[in-house]
C-alpha cells in the first residue's frame, strides 16, 4: 500500500535524510521524499500497520532531521 | 515570508548590527571582547549550534550544520570575533535566501498548475448549492456559470457555451460546446449557463489525474538529482577530514623539520575550506531546476512525469513518429477531382458519392461530406438501386438509371476500362459510367499545418533522425513523409511490426542517446512503452495513453514535441551550468584557501555567493 503525506522541510538535503531514515523504518517498503512539492511517498510493507509505522517514522525523520514535520493526517 | 522566515530576519538584523556597533568599540580586555561578541553569535547561531550537537548523538556527524558550527567555534577560539561571528551571520542570510526564493517558485509553479476546482454547483429546489466536488456521484446533473471551471468529466445536457482550455493544453483558442458534447474538467466555462451530467467521480476526472501527475512526477528523480544527493553523502565528510588532515599535518611536518609549528595559521587555513566547501549550491539548485522545468512544462501543455523523462528527453536523438493522427489529422478528405473530357467535376463527384452512399467506410463518407460542401445538397437514397460491393475492388451501383463503378485501379482493369495515372498521391477512387471512364477522385488525410514545423523544430533541438512509421500504403507515406521533411520512412506495417522496428532502431543506435516515439495513444500503448521515451499526444480524456506515456502532451498539435524538447534542453543546460560553476568556484577556492590565498570572506563569497547566484539561474528555467 502507498500512501502520501505532506511534510514540511527546510533544504533538499534534509529531505534526503528524512528520505533515507523514512526508507530504514521497519514496516516501511520504499519511501521518496520530494523536497519541491514537500511531500513525502511511502510504500508500506503487507500487513503493517500505518498509523504506528509512520509514528516511527516521523521519529526517525526527526532525529535526522530536528524541524522537519510530516502531517500524518 | 513566513513566520518562520520572518524570524531568521529579526535574528540577522539584531545580530548584524551588534557586530558592526561591537567592530567599532575598542576593548582592550579579551575576555570582554569575546562575552560581547558571544552575544550576537548565539543570537544568529544557536539553532546551528543545537543541530549539530544533536546531529553528532544521532550519527548524523558531518552535516552542513557541523560544518558550520566547528567553522565559527574554531574561528572564535583563534580570537577571530567579527570574522566567526560574520561566517555564521551570512551562512543564516543565505539559508533565509534559499529558503524565499525556493518558497516563492513553488508557489509560481503551483499557481501555473492551479486547476483543481474547489467546488461544485448541484441545483436543489431551483437553488444552486455547493458542494464538495468529491461527494458528486456519477450521473448527477451539475451547473456551471460562466467564469466557473467545470469540476467534473460530462455531458452538456443542456444549453452551449465556449471553453476556455488554455489551463489543460496551453492552447489560447477557446473550444465551443453544445447539447450532447463531452466536457474535460479544468476547463473554464466562458460564456452560457451549462448543466453537465457527470460521467465520472471527481478523483477519476481528467483534473484530478492531471493534478496527481504533475505532484508524483518530482518522485522520479533525474540521474542529475542522485548524483548529487550521492555526491553530498561522500563529500562532505571527506572535505571535514580534509580540512583536519590540513589542520595537523603541515604544523606536524614543521616540528619534524624543526621549524616553527604556526598552529594557528593552519588551522584558519583548514577552517576556511569548511566554510568554502558548503555543497547547498548543488543540493538545492538542482531539484529546483527540474522543478521549475516541469512546472513551465505544464503551463505550455506539456505535461512531464518526472523529472528523470525530462533529462532523458534532452538526451533524445531519435524520435520515432505514428503518422495518422499524429503528424496528420487522421481524417479522409477529397483533395484532388480530375474528371475524364465531357464529364464535369461536379458530375464525377455527385456519381461516386452515390454509389458509395451504403457504405460507412471513412473513404465514402468523405466522398459524401465533399458532395455536399461542393452543392449544398444531401444524398438522396431513392436515385440509387442495385448496389453491389465487389470486396477489395470497390462498388457498382445504378444512379439515375446509369451505371457506375467506383473503386481502385484493379476495379478499372477487371472492368477492362483505361483510366488516367493520378500525378499526386492518395488515395484513388476511379469512376466509370456506363462503361465509360469518367475520371478519378484523390482522397488523402490531410497534414496537420504545423507538422513541417514541428520537424524542423526537432532537427533545430539537435535531433539526428526522424522516423516516421505507418501501416499506409508506400506511396502515401513517402508523399507525406517528402512534404513535411521526415528523414526515414517505413510503410505498410502492422502494429506489431512497429514494435519490432522501434526495437531494431532501439539495437542500433548508441547507449547514451535516447529515443523517443510520439503516438496519438490509439494502438500504440506497447510501442511507448518500450521506446526509451513514450511521449502520447492529444490525450485529453484518454486514460491508456496518459498511464503508457511518460511525457503527455494535452492537444494534438505536433509543435508541442518541439517546445517539450527545447524546455528539456534548457533545464539541463541550466543544471550543468550550476554544477560546472557550483564545483570550479569551489574547487579553486578550495585549493586556494589551502595554500592561504583566500581569506574568510572569500570563503563566504564562495558558500552563500555561489549558491544564492545558482538558485537564481536555476529559477530561470520557469521562464521560457
Amino acid at each position: 500500500m502507498k500512501k502520501t503525506y505532506k511534510i514540511e522541510v527546510d533544504c533538499a538535503a534534509c529531505a534526503a535524510k528524512m528520505e533515507d531514515a523514512a526508507k530504514k523504518t521497519a514496516g516501511v517498503k520504499d519511501a521518496t521524499v520530494a523536497f519541491m512539492p514537500q511531500k513525502m511517498k511511502v510504500e508500506f510493507d503487507e500487513g503493517a500497520d500505518v498509523a504506528s509505522v509512520m509514528a516511527e517514522v516521523l521519529k526517525n525523520c526527526k532525529k535526522v532531521e530536528s524541524d522537519c514535520e510530516i502531517f500524518l493526517s | 515570508m513566513t513566520k518562520k522566515q520572518r524570524k531568521v530576519l529579526i535574528r540577522i538584523i539584531i545580530s548584524a548590527v551588534l557586530v558592526v556597533v561591537f567592530s567599532l568599540i575598542s576593548v582592550e580586555n579579551q575576555y570582554l571582547r569575546l562575552a560581547m561578541f558571544l552575544i550576537p553569535y548565539l543570537i544568529i547561531g544557536y539553532d546551528i549550534l543545537k543541530k549539530a550537537v544533536y546531529g553528532i548523538f544521532n550519527g548524523q556527524v558531518f552535516d552542513e550544520n557541523f560544518l558550520m558550527a566547528l567553522a565559527t567555534v574554531g574561528a572564535i577560539i583563534l580570537g577571530e570575533y567579527v570574522e566567526g561571528t560574520a561566517v555564521m551571520l551570512f551562512y543564516q542570510i543565505g539559508e533565509l535566501f534559499q529558503s524565499y526564493a525556493v518558497g516563492k517558485s513553488r508557489r509560481n509553479i503551483s499557481a501555473l498548475m492551479d486547476i483543481r476546482p474547489d467546488y461544485a454547483n448541484i441545483e436543489q429546489d431551483g437553488q444552486l448549492e455547493q458542494v464538495d466536488p468529491d461527494d458528486v456521484e456519477i450521473g448527477s446533473t451539475i451547473v456551471v456559470q460562466p467564469g466557473e471551471k467545470i469540476p467534473i468529466d460530462g455531458i452538456v445536457v443542456s444549453g452551449s457555451s465556449t471553453l476556455n482550455t488554455s489551463a489543460l493544453t496551453g492552447e489560447s483558442l477557446p473550444r465551443e460546446v453544445y447539447k450532447g458534447d463531452e466536457v474535460i474538467s479544468g476547463c473554464v466555462n466562458l460564456s452560457g449557463l451549462l448543466y453537465i451530467e457527470t460521467t465520472r467521480e471527481f478523483g477519476e476526472s481528467t483534473v484530478s489525474k492531471i493534478l496527481d501527475l504533475v505532484e508524483n512526477s518530482s518522485m522520479k528523480k533525474s540521474k542529475s538529482e542522485n548524483f548529487i544527493t550521492r555526491f553530498a553523502k561522500y563529500y562532505t565528510p571527506a572535505v571535514c577530514i580534509g580540512a583536519l588532515a590540513l589542520a595537523v599535518l603541515p604544523p606536524l611536518v614543521n616540528l619534524l623539520l624543526g621549524n616553527p609549528a604556526e598552529w594557528s595559521q593552519w588551522v584558519i587555513r583548514a577552517l576556511t575550506t569548511l566554510v568554502i566547501s558548503c555543497p547547498c549550491a548543488l543540493v538545492i539548485s538542482i531539484p529546483l531546476s527540474f522543478f521549475g522545468g516541469i512546472g513551465g512544462a505544464s503551463s505550455k501543455g506539456v505535461l512531464v512525469k518526472g523529472a528523470n523523462y525530462l533529462e532523458a528527453l534532452s538526451e533524445t536523438k531519435y524520435v520515432v513518429c505514428d503518422k495518422t493522427g499524429t503528424l496528420t489529422k487522421g481524417v479522409f478528405e477529397v483533395t484532388h477531382l480530375e474528371s475524364a473530357e465531357g464529364i464535369a467535376e461536379e458530375e464525377l463527384l455527385e456519381m461516386a458519392a452515390y454509389a458509395e452512399s451504403y457504405s460507412n467506410h471513412p473513404i465514402s463518407r468523405s466522398l459524401k461530406e465533399a458532395y455536399h460542401k461542393k452543392t449544398g445538397r444531401q444524398i438522396d437514397a431513392s436515385r440509387v438501386t442495385n448496389v453491389e460491393e465487389i470486396s477489395g475492388h470497390g462498388v457498382s451501383a445504378v444512379v439515375d438509371g446509369r451505371n457506375v463503378s467506383a473503386g481502385n485501379v484493379k476495379f478499372m482493369e477487371k472492368l477492362k476500362i483505361s483510366y488516367m495515372l493520378p500525378q499526386k498521391t492518395g488515395t484513388e477512387v476511379h469512376v466509370a459510367i456506363d462503361g465509360k471512364y469518367a475520371g478519378y477522385i484523390l482522397i488523402s488525410d490531410l497534414v496537420k499545418p504545423t507538422a513541417k514545423a514541428a520537424i524542423a523544430g526537432l532537427k533545430a533541438a539537435g535531433i539526428k533522425q526522424v522516423i516516421m512509421l505507418t501501416g499506409d500504403a508506400r506511396n502515401v507515406a513517402e508523399a507525406v513523409a517528402a512534404e513535411i521533411g521526415v528523414d526515414v520512412v517505413k510503410s505498410e506495417l502492422l502494429p506489431a511490426d512497429k514494435v519490432a522496428e522501434v526495437e531494431h532502431l532501439l539495437a542500433a543506435k548508441s547507449d547514451r542517446e535516447r529515443l523517443a516515439f510520439v503516438g496519438d495513444g490509439i494502438n500504440d500503448a506497447p510501442v511507448l512503452s518500450r521506446a526509451d521515451l513514450g511521449i502520447a499526444m492529444g490525450a485529453l480524456g484518454s486514460d491508456a495513453a496518459i498511464e503508457a506515456a511518460d511525457i503527455v502532451l494535452m492537444d494534438d498539435d505536433p509543435i508541442k514535441i518541439a517546445t517539450a524538447m527545447n524546455i528539456s534542453r534548457k533545464t539541463l543546460r541550466i543544471v550543468h551550468q550550476n554544477i560546472v560553476f557550483a564545483l570550479v568556484v569551489k574547487f579553486s577556492c578550495l585549493g586556494l584557501g589551502a595554500v592561504g590565498f583566500v581569506n574568510m570572506w572569500w570563503a563566504i563569497f564562495a558558500d552563500v555567493g555561489v549558491m544564492i547566484i545558482a538558485v537564481l539561474n536555476a529559477t530561470r528555467t520557469l521562464k521560457s
